[in-house]
Formats: C-alpha cells, structure tokens, sequence
C-alpha cells in the first residue's frame, strides 16, 4: 500500500530535495523506515543515536498525531500521508534529553 | 555546508523582536520567523541563497515548568505557523527567542532541540532590556552552530508596510 511522506522544508535538502516521498508501507515505522534508508542522512535529525524518535520530532497519519494512535506501529493504508513536524524548543538552560 | 548564512530582516522587525523580549522578561519570549528562502544560481555555476524575513509571527511560550531559561512550542503552533505563512505564501524559515539574562548564543539545549536549515535567532535581554541579537544555524552534522549574519533590511521593510501587508495579528 503506497503512503506518501511529507518531508519538512529543513529536511528537503537530506532527502535529494524532495518535498515528499511514496512507499509500500503497512505501519508509519515502516514508511519512516524506508524513508531513511532511502535518503540515509535524514536518519540523526529523525532518530537519536538509540534509534528512537527524538522527542521533538512528531508524526501524523493525516491529522492523528501518532503519539496517541499506536505509535511508529500504527497502521498505515493506501492513501495515508505522513507527515513530520517539529515541536520547537531551547533556551539558556544547558541540560536536557532531544 | 557553506560557511557563510545571512538572514535579511527589517529594522522595524528586529525592534518588535527586542520588545517582545523585554514583555516576557524574566521569562524567554518566542515566535516564528515567516519570510523567504531562495537559493539564486550564479555566473560561476555557484549558488547564493537569500533568506528573508518578511513577518513575525509572535508565540506564547508553553514551557510551564521554566521559562526563564526555556521556551518551548508544540507540533501544533509549529502546524499553525505553517498555516499562517502559507496564507500569506510565506514559509517558517526559523524561530527566535530570548535568553534573559543570558548572552544571545546558543546553548546545548537549544542544539539538542535545533534542525539545520532553519534560522534561530537569538536576543540576549539583560535585567530587562535586550540586547544583543544573532542568528545561528546548525551544522548538517548536529554537532556545531554557524553564525548567520543578521542584515538590516531597511528598503524592504518599508515596501512591505506599504503595500499594507501588515495585518491579522502579524508583525512586519
């Protein structure tokens, strides 16, 4: 089943300059999967070096936020568009987990 | 990566930005930064790219816990910007924030939290009045920041007050 990837304006440039990318995918873990081995270099702005999704980093199946769906298990369906939003953060403090 | 990044913006913009600083003291303000990015071919077969901010789009810090050193927006203001500059067929091309009582540079937080590509500007608001202002973007790598040079805009500024683009909320 094809799921179109939206990819971020500041991620466009890891990703040949595409704006979006299609895949044959059944959950949005596969579909991210596949968009990172495709375009490799996404991969440490999506992903920590554990393998998790950074904590900023957010993804929609249409407009679910996947956080209260299943997570990166949740299904994907013919159709479906993934989108990757970052949350904003920073400040003078020093510490903190990405 | 190109070692050089500039980041076009009017004066008028810099002053809401300085203001926006100074209201929130103690806390850290923040807000979208909506303009354009092009990258321009030159003779030599070389890139140029020309970033410009055109509006601000001021936001509410949600960092409830500590926002005198941190700010924080979620995936849904950063959704709302999107929108915002699409109406006005911009895009976010970065964010801006204070540091009270803290120099304008970024600091690991801000690193851990940052994307390349984006501008995150920065105003040190010290005992209440801001002061400094830089720009900075992240290395491809995630590992570093590279200055951008901020360059006042003046000519564009007034163009955009003018032909009345200022409205809904926005700065410009």
């Amino acid at each position: 089943m094809a799921v179109k990837v939206i990819i971020p304006a500041p991620l466009r440039t890891f990703a040949g300059k595409n704006d979006s990318a299609e895949f044959q995918a059944s959950t949005v873990g596969e579909a991210l999967g596949h968009l990172t081995s495709k375009f490799g270099d996404l991969r440490k702005h999506l992903y920590t070096e554990e393998g998790k999704l950074r904590s900023f980093v957010n993804v929609y199946v249409n407009d679910e936020d996947i956080r209260y769906l299943a997570k990166e298990n949740t299904p994907t369906k013919d159709g479906d568009t993934i989108s990757i939003v970052p949350s904003i953060a920073g400040g003078a403090g020093e510490t903190g987990e990405a | 990566m190109s070692a050089r990044f500039q980041l076009w913006l009017g004066h008028p913009l810099t002053e809401k930005i300085r203001e926006h600083g100074e209201a929130t003291y103690p806390h850290e303000c923040c807000g979208a930064l909506l303009g354009h990015d092009a990258e321009l071919a030159k003779a030599d077969g070389a890139s140029e790219e020309t970033r410009r901010v055109v509006s601000l789009l001021p936001l509410s810090n949600r960092n409830g816990d500590s926002p005198r050193n941190r700010f924080s927006l979620t995936a849904e203001d950063v959704r709302a910007a999107e929108a915002a500059a699409r109406e006005q067929n911009l895009e976010v091309i970065g964010w801006y924030h204070s540091h009270p009582d803290h120099p304008a540079k970024p600091s690991e937080f801000d690193r851990l939290h940052a994307w390349p590509w984006y501008s995150y500007l920065i105003v040190s608001v010290q005992r209440g009045f801001a002061c400094e202002m830089t720009s900075w973007r992240l290395n491809d790598d995630r590992e570093g920041y590279t200055p951008e040079q901020i360059e006042l805009d003046e000519l564009h500024a007034k163009n955009v007050r003018e032909a009345g683009a200022v409205s809904n909320g926005f700065l410009g």
